[in-house]
């Protein structure tokens, strides 16, 4: 569980809900329609893992991978 | 008030209009769900309702075998009245969709909120001195007619005429077609005379964006096109936020301890807003079977109407432990109250945004507050649900 942690918006499945910008606003943000995208290249800084599975939860659309490197 | 025969076998003849469904419907939707993962009805000409989280879902994804021609359970099929996006399928719906996304993100709706704040201390400006209100008739009903209004650029003060036309579109055309024509002419007709002053006088709210609007090829969108997104617009976006801001209270008037909580902890308002959302979704769509399928092992065919219950999908305790019990500190709560896959409601950030400021401006002012046990709680039916009628004491019980 030490490894780091990657997240990533997919979007063909992403529909605005606007649920992990919400809950994670470290690691996603909204193009101009409101969908979302991961910051940068998705990397999980240190201290925020949980949010990270927070985000991934939370997603109706289960749009949101969680990738463990 | 119905005169659909009483339902004495929910599983084979459900009914959404009957009045123990508007009254309490949780009950049944476990019984159904219980029962198949899609239950079928005669009555509304045919109609299937898928009743867990997992149907719902596949009803919701599926645009291929189901059309959002129609999106209203009704005892009729009366010719379909366009009112894009919801109404529209692919590939029609992105670009339609496209368009009323950008005024509708969280952070245009950081822009509106003020004016929320200060319509919401108006209202209660206007009863805080009583012993206590209807807080569905004096509160919940009032911000989001103000809201979209002020969104839209047109009165707040004709609130009361968009009140009347929903109820006519969305319960009373339930069972009688000429009443809902009536109406959707009506309301043509207002935006149209909206529209018509604005080529004189060019303004900056959603009726002109709309009429800015060009599609892939640089024409304007069409009349219809514009009158049916207006129209959806100030329908969809009343009564369904005046149901969640109404079922809220209701409940936090009828649990002490949540009540107190979120009064004493305030940081926890987002899961509590998501967890009313769930545990209260007011919205229930529909679809029309165009192609015969299969949901669950069910046999699904064309000319039957599907009732899109998103509320009884976040009743599912196979996604959501405890569903039956309201947790306002859930954690994991991927709810569908604003529906999944592409018709997701488009106003969902707007919702949000006036359930929370609604809530936390009434628990600011009167955090004690009770049900008036002289009074009585009345439900909307169909639809979308939520209380009409809250009767409510400030203070505490002595």
């Amino acid at each position: 569980m030490s490894g780091k942690l990657r997240v990533h918006v997919d979007q063909d499945k992403c529909q605005g809900h606007a649920r992990c910008k919400s809950l994670a606003p470290e690691l996603f943000e909204l193009d101009g329609f409101g969908n979302a995208h991961e910051i940068g290249d998705g990397t999980v800084p240190k201290g925020l893992e949980d949010k990270a599975w927070l985000a991934q939860t939370n997603c109706p659309e289960i749009a949101i991978e969680v990738i463990e490197e | 008030m119905s005169d659909h025969a009483p339902v004495t076998d929910w599983v084979h003849d459900f009914d959404h209009t009957d009045p123990r469904w508007t009254e309490n419907p949780y009950p049944i939707w476990d019984e159904l769900r219980a029962t198949s993962p899609v239950v079928h009805t005669e009555r509304f000409l045919g109609c299937y309702m898928p009743t867990t989280f997992e149907a719902v879902k596949q009803v919701a994804y599926d645009t291929v075998h189901f059309s959002s021609r129609r999106v209203v359970v009704r005892d009729v099929r009366p010719e379909t009245v366009p009112a894009p996006p919801i109404t529209s399928d692919p590939p029609e719906h992105k670009p339609a969709k496209q368009l009323l996304l950008p005024p509708f993100t969280p952070d245009a709706m950081k822009k509106l909120e003020p004016r929320v704040r200060a319509i919401c201390n108006e209202l209660i400006d206007d009863f805080i001195e009583d012993d206590g209100c209807d807080a569905a008739a004096r509160y919940s009903k009032h911000i989001p007619v103000r809201a979209i209004a002020h969104m839209l650029g047109i009165p707040e003060t004709d609130g009361d005429l968009f009140i009347r036309w929903i109820h006519e579109v969305l319960e009373l055309g339930i069972r009688d077609q000429s009443i809902l024509m009536k109406a959707v002419h009506e309301m043509s007709a207002y935006f149209a005379g909206h529209i018509e002053h604005r080529k004189k006088h060019p303004t900056d709210d959603l009726i002109s964006t709309l009429m800015n609007a060009r599609d892939k090829s640089g024409q304007p969108l069409s009349d219809a096109h514009v009158l049916g997104s207006l129209r959806l617009l100030l329908i969809a976006g009343i009564d369904t936020t005046w149901s969640a801001i109404g079922a809220s209270l209701w409940h936090l008037a009828k649990t002490p301890a949540d009540r107190e909580r979120l009064v004493a902890e305030p940081e926890l308002m987002p899961t509590a807003i998501e967890e009313f959302l769930r545990a209260y979704a007011p919205v229930t769509m529909a679809r029309e079977v165009t192609k015969e399928t299969e949901i669950g092992g069910c046999p699904i065919k064309p000319g039957n109407m599907v009732l899109l219950s998103f509320p009884a999908a976040n009743r599912d305790p196979a996604i959501f432990p405890d569903a039956d019990k309201v947790v306002i500190d859930r954690k994991q709560n991927p709810h569908a109250a604003f529906g999944l896959g592409i018709h997701r409601c488009v106003g969902s950030n707007l919702a949000r945004m006036e359930m929370t400021v609604a809530i936390e401006e009434w628990l600011k002012r009167i955090p004690d507050f009770r049900l008036d046990p002289a009074g009585k709680v009345s439900w909307s039916e169909g639809t979308v649900r939520g209380p009409r009628q809250l009767p409510m004491l400030f203070g505490k019980a002595s």
